[in-house]
């Protein structure tokens, strides 16, 4: 893309991109997304039309520069055009979670004062009407998707075809005011404001600029060699930075596909039939995977289940290895190949990762074993760590230097240091502008030289140089006896057992740490089903004494792992209880791309917390909870709470210190 | 609910306007030997319209709903479908006429994918022949084309593409249901008759129930007639009711009306609803 490049001007903004490559791949395919079974195709050229008869469209409607249009929907390409429409118009993009409730949606959408709603269909407009009285800015909605909605008031609602329409038949005498909006655009304009998830405190508006996410999708392009002839496929939520860098940045920058799915459900399928070459998920996307494979392995005849253990076994012995080119034995390859074709192949298949050149996971961090289960088969999965303030990079692994323990190196123009406090600061052309209308936060987090405080906690390893996270800087703090308290480090470990779905560890200052499990409803409802256990909801199922006596066994099991670090080993489960309830984003619990709220779960469950500690045998408890359409309910229920077996530490401390 | 009763139709409270009788059930009697199902019932169904037939257990609900269809013959009365006096008729004709069913206890073919079970609601707009059909060359090929997409379009409709290629066998009660609407959708009918679309689901599965059946009356102006159970689900979902009892029509009008009539209270509701 050197070439390209020198056209000054000509890559400097996300439109600029387009036109770009609408001259330069033409016919090639920009999106394809399945429509009634059948995967539809859009070229570049094509695409630079349809961005262009919106652009029209959205002037034609009185769209200002420096407007903010809200998108809110699943992952679709017209509204992946309309940022990019919305951009070539001078406006920003804000993207939200189309799984937010209405009540959140507000918060947002008043805070940016969006003057203009693009949602995909009924339901996203149903929920930005419900709130419309409180947004004072709020003019127009324009929606992709008529269904159920020919009976509602148009006069502020507009169908995005007509949009498109009437855009086009203005063309004559809107197309200078398109070209002028245009050519203003520039490194220093606003590309996109992504709201942070929020894990403390309402979400903040990160204001990314053309230089942050076109200099960040240039570098991580090269670093890892992506091409135009990559395929991606849009599944995430495009209010995540990630979704911005690697569906629009990334794709925009290097001419790549991308592909969007025929609805949330179908994902595994299309998937499977895509066959990305460039492929991220959040660690949930493959724990949850791996946990269905382990599920339908159970399932399995006995001579498939042999099979599948004794390659697996193989494979955990000498697949990375070879994934990162080290020597391995004759033996040990011939074997490895064999499990190849019988298992890892299939089973890559299934997955949908046969073509996965280069596999990210990000957002939060993977347990060591999930991750080595999926190198060991031969994907190339790698961790990289960023946030939505860096525009996703921050440090990334290398290939052929890939561990389960760290995130890797900077990324290409990034520079690390560590505080004092142990927190990780960096600085790069992807760091963000500010936080909109909160000079305040931008004050805290950004200083006057651009470093930006990520709030974890890390390490850079002496001789490798590679970056290891401890955990959140907030969370991480002393037990009772001064010995290190890092709670995500346990949770981790709990929640590769494919029964645990999440677990909360508290013992912050205290003598003893205790924990929340969650059951896993797929993982351990199938167990449930096959040892013909009885039960009629989550609740019943999550109190059953067996399903007690089998989380009991995984955390004595983490334990035992746990005793075996000596910086840690203070942090093993003393006690523990099964909550009644799966945690979740529409009760505050977690966030939208579902990291715990310590806080609020620590608030709201206090009385089982005293319990845990108070040494109670059993604790009755009542919990607000909020059903998807924002109705509020009340659950209870009586948990038991059970002790697990401490593991002894292993002393092998010298004596030098 | 305001109505202008007229022979041209009325205009429901949501704004939506229902045409004249698209059916018309004139005195009907239906006995199987020495009992009496049905009683001397009269009703009409208006283009474009809801209309829910309600009633105890035993009330003959699903026999009216199938001398509707023409699956029975009454002994005595007269059924119209747009004004014409209706013959006794074969189910396949009955079909060919616009009229599409479902089926209270799920009648679908189990080991078959949802895709094929759908496909067989368009059988009447297959023309070819087994042997063209075998060739699949030309116009069997077109046609089958043309079908998938109109099954494909569906299937969009009803949500339920991730089980496109599921035998039917493996899915949950409420998808089921959902794959036989879809199944009588895909014939295009005129007239859509639901015989207790809810009855064993679950609260979400009857709000998504509730929200295709308006969608399908909203998108394709089907006409609907459909028996139920859950009281709630016909007050919100249809413009008019017809309430019977041991055989016989207690009740008629809009759910407004039905819910004041002391008759309909006394047989049935036991206590007026809110």
């Amino acid at each position: 893309m050197a070439q390209s490049s020198q056209a000054a001007g000509g890559t400097m903004s996300i439109p600029a991109l387009l036109l770009r490559n609408a001259s330069e791949f033409g016919d090639k395919p920009a999106y394809r997304e399945k429509q009634f079974g059948i995967w539809q195709s859009w070229s570049w050229k094509q695409t630079e039309a349809e961005v262009r008869n919106l652009a029209l469209g959205l002037i034609n409607m009185g769209v200002n520069e420096g407007d903010f249009i809200a998108i809110i929907g699943n992952n679709r390409p017209q509204l992946y055009w309309s940022m990019v429409a919305a951009q070539s118009v001078g406006a920003i993009p804000v993207p939200l979670y189309q799984d937010a409730a209405a009540e959140e949606m507000a918060y947002v959408l008043d805070h940016c004062g969006a003057r203009y709603v693009i949602a995909e269909d009924q339901e996203q407009v149903d929920k930005v009407l419900e709130v419309q009285d409180r947004l004072h800015q709020f003019e127009h909605m324009i929606y992709l998707d008529p269904r159920g909605m020919r009976k509602y008031d148009h006069t502020r609602l507009h169908d995005y075809a007509h949009v498109q329409e009437q855009g086009h038949a203005a063309r004559d005498e809107l197309t200078p005011e398109l070209q002028a909006r245009r050519a203003k655009l520039n490194y220093e304009t606003v590309c996109v404001m992504l709201y942070t998830s929020g894990t403390t405190g309402k979400p903040k508006g990160v204001v990314l600029s053309n230089r942050n996410i076109i200099e960040t999708a240039k570098s991580s392009a090269e670093f890892d060699n992506l091409g135009p002839g990559e395929e991606v496929l849009a599944y995430l939520p495009m209010a995540w930075v990630g979704d911005f860098i690697f569906s629009l940045g990334q794709a925009y920058w290097t001419g790549f596909c991308v592909n969007c799915p025929e609805s949330p459900e179908t994902t595994p399928s299309d998937l499977r039939e895509i066959g990305p070459t460039y492929y991220f998920a959040p660690p949930r996307v493959f724990e949850t995977q791996l946990t269905n494979v382990m599920i339908r392995m159970e399932d399995a005849g006995k001579l498939k289940k042999w099979l599948f253990d004794t390659f697996m076994a193989q494979a955990k012995r000498v697949g990375p290895d070879i994934l990162d080119g080290k020597p391995v034995g004759l033996l040990d390859r011939l074997k490895y190949k064999l499990g190849d074709i019988f298992i890892y192949g299939p089973l890559k298949n299934t997955l949908g990762m046969s073509n996965v050149r280069v596999g990210y996971t990000a957002g939060e961090a993977i347990g060591p074993e999930i991750f080595q289960f999926y190198r060991s088969i031969g994907i190339n999965l790698k961790q990289l760590y960023g946030q939505t303030e860096a525009s996703v990079f921050i440090t990334v692994q290398p290939d052929g230097e890939v561990r389960a323990d760290t995130v890797g190196v900077p990324a290409p123009g990034v520079e690390l240091k560590i505080s004092d406090t142990g927190e990780v600061y960096y600085r790069s052309p992807g760091v963000f502008e500010y936080y909109y209308k909160n000079a305040e936060s931008t004050a805290d987090t950004k200083d006057a030289e651009g470093w930006v405080a990520t709030g974890d906690a890390g390490f850079i390893e002496p001789d490798t140089g590679h970056l290891r996270i401890i955990d959140r800087a907030k969370d991480v703090g002393k037990m009772a006896d001064g010995s290190l308290f890092a709670p995500k480090y346990v949770e981790n470990k709990l929640k590769f057992f494919p029964n645990i779905l999440e677990a909360v560890v508290f013992g912050n200052g205290r003598d003893k740490c205790m924990a929340f499990i969650n059951i896993d409803m797929s993982a351990v409802g199938n167990w449930a089903e096959r040892n013909n256990i009885a039960y009629s909801s989550y609740q019943e199922l999550a109190g059953h004494t067996k399903v007690y006596a089998a989380i009991q066994a995984h955390v004595e099991e983490v334990n035992r792992s746990i005793a075996e670090d000596e910086m840690l080993s203070g942090c093993q489960v003393h006690r523990f209880l099964i909550l009644h309830k799966e945690l979740d984003a529409d009760d505050g619990e977690m966030t939208r791309t579902r990291k715990v709220r310590r806080r609020i779960i620590e608030e709201k469950f206090a009385d089982l917390i005293e319990a845990l500690y108070a040494g109670k045998t059993e604790q009755y408890t009542e919990t607000e909870v909020t059903y998807e359409d924002g109705r509020k309910g009340k659950i209870s229920a009586t948990l038991e709470i059970r002790d697990a077996a401490i593991a002894p530490i292993r002393t092998q401390k010298v004596a030098a210190e | 609910m305001t109505q202008t009763m007229q022979d041209e139709g009325y205009v429901t409270a949501d704004g939506r306007k229902i045409g004249g009788v698209m059916m018309e059930m004139k005195n009907i009697t239906l006995r199987f030997g020495g009992v009496k199902a049905i009683t001397d019932i009269s009703f009409d169904i208006r283009q474009g319209e809801i209309r829910a037939i309600i009633g105890p257990n035993g009330a003959g609900k699903s026999s009216m709903l199938n001398v509707i269809s023409g699956f029975y013959v009454p002994q005595e009365g007269e059924v119209f479908f747009h004004g014409k006096k209706r013959p006794p008729m074969k189910p396949f004709e009955v079909a060919r006429q616009g009229i599409a069913r479902t089926f209270q206890n799920i009648a679908l073919f189990e080991g078959m994918t949802v895709l094929d079970n759908v496909m067989t609601g368009r059988l009447n707009y297959m023309h070819t022949n087994i042997l063209q059909q075998a060739i699949w060359r030309g116009k069997a090929e077109q046609e089958e084309n043309e079908n998938r997409e109109a099954v494909e379009k569906i299937i969009d409709f009803l949500e339920i593409q991730s089980i496109r290629k599921t035998p039917v066998a493996r899915l949950p009660y409420g998808l089921k249901k959902r794959v036989e609407l879809a199944r009588a959708l895909a014939a295009e009918p005129k007239l859509l008759l639901l015989d207790e679309p809810m009855a064993g689901m679950n609260v979400e599965e009857k709000e998504d129930m509730s929200r295709f059946i308006l969608d399908v009356n909203d998108e394709f102006g089907t006409t609907i007639a459909l028996i139920e159970h859950d009281m709630g689900v016909v007050m919100d979902l249809s413009d008019r009711v017809v309430v019977m009892d041991y055989g016989k029509k207690i009740g008629d009008g809009t759910p407004d009306e039905v819910r004041n009539n002391q008759a309909v209270i006394d047989a049935y509701l036991g206590v007026s609803h809110d």
